[in-house]
């Protein structure tokens, strides 16, 4: 650390990205991979819909989803005002507002690769293993989840670099608390505006260092991982 | 042999023929349109304006249009990025910072005309609330717990911030507030504005002239800090270099400023809500 140009604040608001990065990845992934598996074998005919419904925070600009995203959470939202009737704090400025609006817009960068990998790891092997008397739980962990593995790889590496970088639903529903919802990337945009380039420069390198090693990860092991059928 | 190569060119030249056409025609009417636009109306000026001062700059351009035919192209933003902007050389006559040492500093960098530099309106800040009854006319809801949270504008960038934060240094309570996570930081005084109003922070400090009427009232209640609790907020407006790109232009930047500074504007920007030195 001895001397890194980082300030306190810096180093705070770099540690609140990876705690939103990771707690909100880990959420996606509990909450997706039973949803992308339905998804990807029902024959619903509705499924269409729930598809475009995903891709949408794709689409809409985050300050726009931030803002509703505000609006719904906050003290006179009704997701806001559910929480407080039953003894809870409203979500707007708040860790657990930002995971949510940050699962959110990482949804579809989750959703996606895990979804396109369950369609490619139903059928034969599954059948087989099926006569072979597995139980379903067991079918899931000795087939699909080794099938899968680069649909994982590649939605928790999406959705981590993605929260990474996220600015507008942050700034929208953040309220930009050092330490609580100060993230690196308004950091970098408030070391900007207050001209203080040196050290939007130092946090911003950062940043992209460590996105593209990840990125990088990603790629190398997928082609390690390389698995047949897919 | 010869003959063939020969129709191949000519095959290709026939070819060719067409889209030359379209492009000649095209490039012709774009020509014509630049020239009509160029009679038919003087070069606009185009204002690089701080987020909070942009309504009030709307009502001026609208009036000094009506009286002398200028057109203007309006950009609004905080005093920040639009700095960072005009710095990578943005395409602005003038510039309407939120402070005095932006201008001054764009002055000092060689990028905008000295001379021409004044204060257009002095900021006022004002604690506000939606809500009629939260804040009371000694503000003492700041010390108690009837608010979760407090917003500001990020206090770095945005001259409406620091105030905030000197008013809410001299009554002790920056730190507190601070520890107990209740301040939240707008990025510029219009998004702590459209906090407060949306009711996702029940009240904040803004600017006068972001919730004063047409009557001079302010809906919802309010606190007027008394002026020896912050720094004044000295706004000031500068032309740019890049206006003396033709002479007409400049001469036409120079008149607005100078309209400014008349009576009949200095009326628009104290009913919009602020000083003027």
């Amino acid at each position: 650390m001895g001397n890194s140009m980082l300030s306190p604040n810096d180093l705070q608001a770099l540690w609140v990205t990876f705690k939103l990065a990771l707690v909100s990845t880990a959420l996606l992934l509990v909450f997706c991979t039973p949803f992308a598996w339905w998804l990807a074998h029902t024959r619903w005919r509705g499924r269409v819909v729930i598809e475009a419904v995903i891709m949408l925070p794709l689409v809409l600009p985050p300050t726009v989803l931030g803002f509703y995203l505000l609006l719904l959470l906050g003290p006179n939202g009704w997701i806001g005002q559910t929480m407080e009737a039953v003894g809870f704090n409203h979500l707007a400025f708040t860790f657990s507002g930002l995971v949510i609006g940050s699962m959110l817009y990482s949804l579809p960068f989750v959703m996606q690769p895990l979804t396109a990998a369950f369609q490619a790891a139903g059928g034969r092997m599954l059948e087989v293993a099926a006569t072979l008397r597995a139980s379903p739980l067991e079918r899931f962990y000795s087939v699909v989840l080794p099938l899968s593995q680069r649909g994982f790889l590649t939605a928790i590496v999406l959705s981590f670099a993605h929260s990474l970088g996220e600015f507008g639903v942050i700034v929208m529903i953040g309220g930009n608390i050092p330490g609580s919802t100060q993230v690196a990337s308004i950091a970098i945009y408030n070391h900007v505006e207050a001209m203080d380039y040196a050290s939007a420069h130092t946090l911003a390198a950062i940043l992209v260092v460590l996105s593209f090693s990840l990125l990088l990860a990603v790629y190398a092991l997928n082609r390690k991982f390389k698995v047949v059928g897919i | 042999m010869m003959s063939d190569q020969q129709n191949v060119l000519a095959n290709w030249k026939e070819n060719m023929r067409l889209p030359k056409c379209s492009l000649y025609s095209l490039l012709s009417a774009a020509v014509l349109m630049l020239f009509s636009i160029a009679i038919n109306a003087a070069e606009p000026i185009r204002i690089a304006v701080a987020a909070n001062f942009n309504g009030t700059l709307q009502k001026l351009t609208a009036k000094y249009e009506q009286e002398y035919g200028q057109a203007f192209v309006i950009s609004a933003g905080s005093s920040g990025a639009l700095y960072a902007q005009i710095q990578q050389a943005a395409p602005f006559d003038v510039f309407f910072s939120a402070d005095a040492m932006r201008a001054e500093r764009l002055v000092a960098e060689n990028l905008a005309i000295d001379s021409s530099r004044f204060t257009y309106a002095v900021g006022v800040p004002v604690l506000w609330s939606g809500d009629a009854h939260l804040i009371d006319n000694k503000a003492e809801v700041l010390r108690g717990d009837a608010f979760r949270h407090l917003s500001i504008a990020e206090p770095r960038n945005a001259p409406y911030g620091m105030a905030a934060q000197q008013i809410l240094e001299k009554l002790g309570l920056w730190q507190q507030l601070n520890t107990e996570k209740r301040l939240i930081r707008a990025q510029s005084i219009g998004q702590a504005y459209s906090q407060v109003a949306s009711g996702a922070a029940p009240l904040g400090f803004v600017a006068l002239a972001q919730v004063i009427d047409e009557n001079g009232t302010v809906p919802g209640s309010y606190w007027l800090a008394p002026a020896e609790m912050y720094q004044p907020i000295v706004q000031q407006a500068v032309i740019l270099h890049y206006a003396e790109r033709d002479a007409a232009t400049l001469a036409a930047a120079r008149s607005f400023m100078t309209w400014l500074q008349s009576d009949a504007a200095i009326a628009i920007i104290r009913q919009a809500g602020y000083g003027v030195e």
